[in-house]
């Protein structure tokens, strides 16, 4: 087994000129989930698909489950699983032909590959509709098929690009539960994009924030969440909170403390361990606390954080971004003619 | 080189799928050429075509370049067929697979060649059934070679320019400025001993003119070269072109 699934240093591919993946290095551990976050554009299907051997790199080195990915494409091939941002299945063959066509492309012979292909069309429940034309199928079975078809070959390493883009809230915690599920059970290092806070909150052991084709910070949600000095207290309070403000200056662990009128909001580590303590110190000041109310950080003050824009802003400016970004790209293909 | 059987096999597979699902293609890719056949053959009929010698009457002479006309279009369709997959996507997840890409060239080859090759012997049975002769059985035989070689080298060329294409746009270019010169240029509907000398000198470095003559020598006993000659020169165009077709589209980025 490789220590790392995958590993990068100096990634970059330029389009004409512009680094849509610019000097990236990370390594991913295997059985980790490993998340790629940031607007589109940001340049995380770029990456996906220097590493999973689609596009050439400009320059750099890349290792996937311990394979070089300008020099032995066959073997990456061979141990990966890659679920792309857009639908890539043959629409005019039903479900179970589109993953047959997958099984033998990959060399799974008869008796394993039925085995296989009735294990995974389980566990995305799609057995019943295994002889549907895919064409007939809704967007989120379709992502089911392709997460189910991304398994056959049992990957070392699996790539999800965008896994849950555009589809239903309920479908979406389906997906995130069997990802999660692989990942611990199965063992399958996992690397996912998405520009859903909430996606990369929940399923990833560790995330990088990247933007215009960097790497802003790269650690555990928790620890991203740390750097912004913690959790958020605020206590209403009724009476004269002098004394109080006093008491609370002398804690050691408050980081820092405003005050509005009748509200007092306070920075801390673990807050919801302090709550109790905090009360109690009013209590002796004589102050009553009418209402407590904790905020744990989001990935979106994270984001904000190192890029100094919220992901929802940069959608916007990305835009003009993607657009150059096109035009870099045509430029290559009328070129190309 | 590695060659990956179970890949060739399963592309043809899909190849072959898709085509008996779709049966508005099926149809579609045999009235043109049998609207051609009908109407110019019609039409022609009792006028004495220069070059085509008393015996052999136009129908005769036209049916094996409307079989010709046939399976230069849906070769280069097929071979172009590539830019479907990659505005659907479905390209990525062949390339993503652990297959040599001369499989997957020679797989999209099979797959292709063999559905034209069912259209082409739908056209030679339906002018069969509206009084076209065959001089033997063994002349089917012969002309299935023709039909291979001609199939094959197109589907090459096809895929040479879908892998230097990026998208559909380019698709009416190649329709109008490359199907159709190699159409008109191969003597399907005419004999090419009837074009000026230098236009003669084109047609001679059109595949489809000795495809279009190894079909007439092998199903009416007519023809302008020898059927070794078509032979050959056609065998030589089809391996050029499959080695071609195979090296642009490893060179191509699929996505």
């Amino acid at each position: 087994m490789n220590e790392f699934a995958i590993k990068v240093e100096d990634l970059t591919r330029k389009f004409n000129g512009l680094a849509a993946v610019d000097h990236i290095s990370f390594t991913v551990d295997t059985g980790e989930l490993f998340g790629l976050l940031g607007p589109n554009g940001a340049g995380k299907t770029t990456t996906i698909n220097m590493l999973s051997t689609l596009l050439k790199s400009t320059s750099g080195y890349g290792e996937v489950a311990g394979h070089d990915i300008s020099k032995s494409k066959d073997d990456i091939r061979r141990s990966i699983g890659v679920v792309f941002q857009e639908p890539a299945l043959d629409i005019k063959l039903t479900g179970e032909e589109n993953l047959a066509f997958h099984a033998m492309l990959y060399g799974i012979k008869k008796v394993e590959r039925r085995k296989r292909i009735n294990e995974v069309l389980e566990l995305v429940e799609l057995t019943e509709k295994k002889d549907v034309l895919v064409e007939n199928y809704s967007g989120g079975m379709k992502r089911r098929l392709e997460i189910a078809r991304g398994l056959i070959h049992k990957p070392e390493v699996l790539f999800l690009d965008e896994p849950t883009l555009g589809l239903d809230a309920q479908t979406r915690r389906h997906i995130w539960d069997y990802i999660k599920k692989l990942n611990k059970e199965g063992r399958v290092s996992i690397i996912l994009t998405t520009h859903y806070m909430e996606e990369a909150d929940f399923l990833c052991d560790r995330i990088a924030i990247m933007d215009r084709g960097k790497f802003v910070a790269m650690d555990s949600p928790a620890r991203l969440k740390d750097i912004l000095g913690g959790d958020v207290v605020s206590l209403e309070i009724e009476g004269d909170p002098d004394a109080l403000i006093e008491r609370i200056d002398s804690l050691d662990w408050v980081q820092s403390m405003t005050r509005h009128d009748e509200t007092l909001s306070l920075t801390m580590e673990k807050g919801e361990r302090r709550i109790p303590e905090l009360i109690n110190a009013a209590r002796e000041k004589g102050v009553n606390v009418t209402c407590v109310h904790l905020r744990k950080p989001s990935l979106e003050d994270v984001f904000l954080h190192f890029t100094g824009r919220t992901i929802r802003e940069e959608h916007a400016s990305q835009t003009e971004r993607n657009l150059a970004m096109i035009k870099a790209r045509m430029g290559r293909r009328m070129g190309r003619r | 080189m590695i060659l990956n059987k179970t890949a060739i096999y399963v592309l043809w597979l899909r190849e072959m799928k898709r085509f008996m699902r779709a049966k508005s293609r099926v149809i579609g890719a045999l009235a043109m050429p049998l609207f051609f056949l009908a109407f110019l053959g019609l039409g022609f009929r009792r006028l004495a075509i220069p070059g085509v010698s008393g015996e052999v009457d136009y129908i005769r002479f036209l049916v094996p370049g409307i079989i010709g006309m046939s399976i230069l279009f849906s070769s280069m369709f097929g071979g172009l067929s590539v830019l479907w997959d990659r505005e659907f996507g479905f390209l990525k997840e062949i390339m993503v697979a652990p297959v040599s890409r001369v499989s997957i060239v020679l797989g999209r080859i099979a797959g292709g060649a063999t559905t034209t090759m069912i259209q082409a012997l739908l056209i030679l049975g339906i002018s069969c059934i509206i009084g076209f002769k065959i001089m033997s059985v063994s002349s089917v035989f012969l002309a299935l070679v023709f039909m291979t070689l001609i199939s094959i080298t197109f589907l090459g060329l096809g895929l040479i320019f879908a892998s230097k294409m990026r998208d559909m746009q380019g698709f009416s270019i190649v329709m109008n400025f490359v199907i159709f010169p190699l159409f008109f240029l191969s003597g399907a509907l005419y004999p090419i001993e009837n074009f000026p000398t230098w236009l003669r000198y084109i047609s001679k470095v059109d595949p489809l003119t000795y495809g279009v003559d190894g079909l007439r020598a092998s199903l009416i006993g007519v023809s302008s070269f020898s059927m070794i000659y078509n032979f050959v020169l056609l065998l030589i165009c089809a391996t050029v072109m499959i080695v071609l077709g195979a090296y642009f589209f490893e060179k191509s980025e699929s996505v």
